[in-house]
């Protein structure tokens, strides 16, 4: 390879760690970014010009094009989409970069001899079109599933043992293929096609909250598509920036787990009702008591200290610019306002940080959950909107519930909690929350939004 | 099992590298705290468009009159670089938010 594009691939590559690590602070996050995707453009270009083979123009016009084209659809959707739409967002981008990679190793196997060809270099190309394949439809169903526009949960019996025998039967023709050396392009389309429908068959069962987990592994199995075809074309840059994604990934998704109370295999293997048992959900705890807007606003007017703890409902109530008027107002009164923010808050990990932010909210004011649990003790009133399983006491003193041991946020500790939800539904993990029936509990009933639009104009009057 | 001693011993200097990778990836990511996950996660899959470099190989390498290579070619470019410039790009504009407090 040439010297002067190996420097390039090596600076790209070093580019990419510290890019990463850059991204793990709020204050070198943003220039973090932009040192990787310094890097990847110089690795890029690189590529294109810096080589010895002889190349007709019409490719490089053909290149320019595909770069343009891709260019230009990629920047308009990433400064087009609503922040709350993230998780689709990232789901789509990860299935275009997993079709990147089985495109080549399509086309890499026509090219290659392949009965010629060392069975690793054949293993190799095998890899990257099935993980491309996973990862592309896989990452379709989750943006469908996100969106709304795929609702069912299909649930055909044994789906567990259909789903692994088939990809274990995939498995079984790639070696097969790999063992013969048999240079087949109807076996290699069914091998595509076994992929795709594996990736469809992946997600399919998977729902709800457990979402972001499988995101996170499908993001994590594309950068292990892109250090396969690294290995394929000897490049270092494609490989080290593969492997720093897939253990990226891997890590963000064991994190996530630890942060619901879940197993890898049970997000992927088996829902939370499966699992707790239905014991929980019709178990009767006391009676609820209920409250307005205006006795909310009197209370939080005349607080010392308030805690917001925002969640899930609120994301999909979009109600984050009413929330951050409620505390500044609140703080505009000599309130202490504060957010407790959970790390799984939101529609993804991290996602109600950014919402927040989007509304201007200060960065100072959103406290992770371990420096708020302390804090609990000293509020006068904690508004939890659209939160239910993080703020569930179950989760330290019932070692039956399937919550048992998830951190959660230590709401019950403060004097008085208002609760807003939409219905007495119970969230995702399917089980009855006590808090809601704790003597300091009050429910606060509605829309997220329209709730906290009550509240700025009950605030507003005093 | 013969393939894969083999395999091992003709790439040793890979070897080493993945593992390695998988060290420094594993250690930088693991301190970082959970309200940047989110543009982490878009940060690390606008990365994971470095697949663009094996499409545009492909197409380097691609005679002018194979089509079906060029065309599959032309749409794995597209693909990489809609995942490089969409992920970077959107992940700015998280950052930007967060930037936006004073």
């Amino acid at each position: 390879m040439n010297v002067t594009l190996s420097i390039i691939y090596l600076i790209a590559t070093v580019t990419f760690v510290f890019g990463l690590k850059r991204l793990g602070h709020p204050d070198t996050a943003k220039s973090g970014n932009l040192i990787a995707a310094t890097g990847m453009g110089l690795a890029i270009v690189g590529t294109i010009f810096i080589h010895d083979l002889e190349v007709p123009t019409i490719i490089y016009v053909l290149i320019g094009t595909a770069i343009l084209v891709g260019a230009i659809i990629g920047w308009l959707i990433a400064i087009k989409v609503e922040m709350t739409k993230m998780p689709e967002l990232v789901s789509l981008f990860n299935g275009f970069g997993g079709a990147s990679a089985a495109l080549i190793g399509i086309v890499e196997f026509g090219n290659a001899d392949i009965s010629a060809t060392s069975a690793s270099i054949v293993a190799t190309i095998l890899a990257a079109i099935i993980i491309g394949a996973v990862t592309f439809s896989g990452s379709l169903m989750a943006y469908g599933k996100l969106n709304g526009s795929v609702r069912s949960v299909i649930k055909i019996p044994q789906y567990n043992i259909v789903n692994n025998l088939f990809i274990f039967g995939v498995v079984v023709l790639a070696v097969y293929m790999v063992a013969t050396g048999i240079d087949s392009s109807i076996l290699l389309y069914a091998l595509l096609a076994g992929g795709l429908v594996y990736g469809i068959l992946f997600v399919m069962p998977i729902g709800g909250a457990d979402m972001p987990v499988v995101i996170s592994l499908l993001n994590s199995l594309t950068g292990i598509a892109a250090a396969i075809t690294g290995v394929l074309y000897d490049n270092m840059v494609m490989l080290v920036g593969g492997i720093l994604v897939g253990s990226a990934g891997i890590i963000l998704t064991v994190a996530m787990c630890v942060a619901m109370n879940r197993t890898l295999a049970s997000v992927i293997f088996g829902s939370f009702t499966a699992t707790g048992g239905p014991e929980g959900a019709n178990r009767t705890m006391g009676s609820i008591k209920s409250t307005t807007a205006s006795d909310t606003a009197i209370m939080m007017n005349y607080a010392a200290n308030v805690i917001i703890v925002p969640g899930y409902g609120l994301a999909v109530a979009q109600a984050q610019h009413v929330i951050h008027e409620l505390e500044e107002l609140l703080t505009g009164k000599g309130v202490n306002v504060k957010y407790a923010i959970h790390p799984v808050a939101g529609r993804m990990p991290g996602h109600m940080n950014v919402l927040l932010a989007e509304s201007n909210v200060e960065y100072d004011m959103l406290v992770e959950m371990d420096d708020i649990n302390p804090q609990f003790t000293n509020a006068d009133v904690v508004l939890v909107v659209g939160a239910n399983d993080v703020v569930n006491p179950a989760a330290h003193n019932d070692p039956s519930s399937p919550i048992y041991g998830m951190p959660i946020l230590d709401v019950e500790n403060a004097k008085h909690i208002v609760v807003n939800k939409r219905s007495m539904n119970v969230g995702y993990a399917g089980i009855d929350n006590e808090l809601f029936y704790n003597a300091k509990t009050a429910m606060l009933f509605g829309d997220a939004k329209k709730v906290l639009t009550d509240l700025v104009a009950e605030l507003k009057n005093m | 099992m013969q393939e894969i001693i083999e395999f091992i011993s003709n790439n040793l200097q890979i070897v080493y590298i993945i593992i390695l990778a998988i060290f420094v990836g594993v250690e930088v990511i693991k301190s970082i705290p959970a309200v940047l996950h989110t543009p982490l996660m878009s940060g690390a899959n606008a990365l994971s468009g470095v697949v663009i470099v094996g499409a545009i190989l492909v197409m380097l390498h691609s005679d002018p009159t194979d089509y079906l290579a060029l065309t599959l070619g032309f749409a794995a470019v597209v693909l990489g670089i809609l995942n490089v410039v969409g992920g970077f790009a959107v992940t700015n504009r998280m950052l930007d938010m967060f930037k936006k407090k004073k």
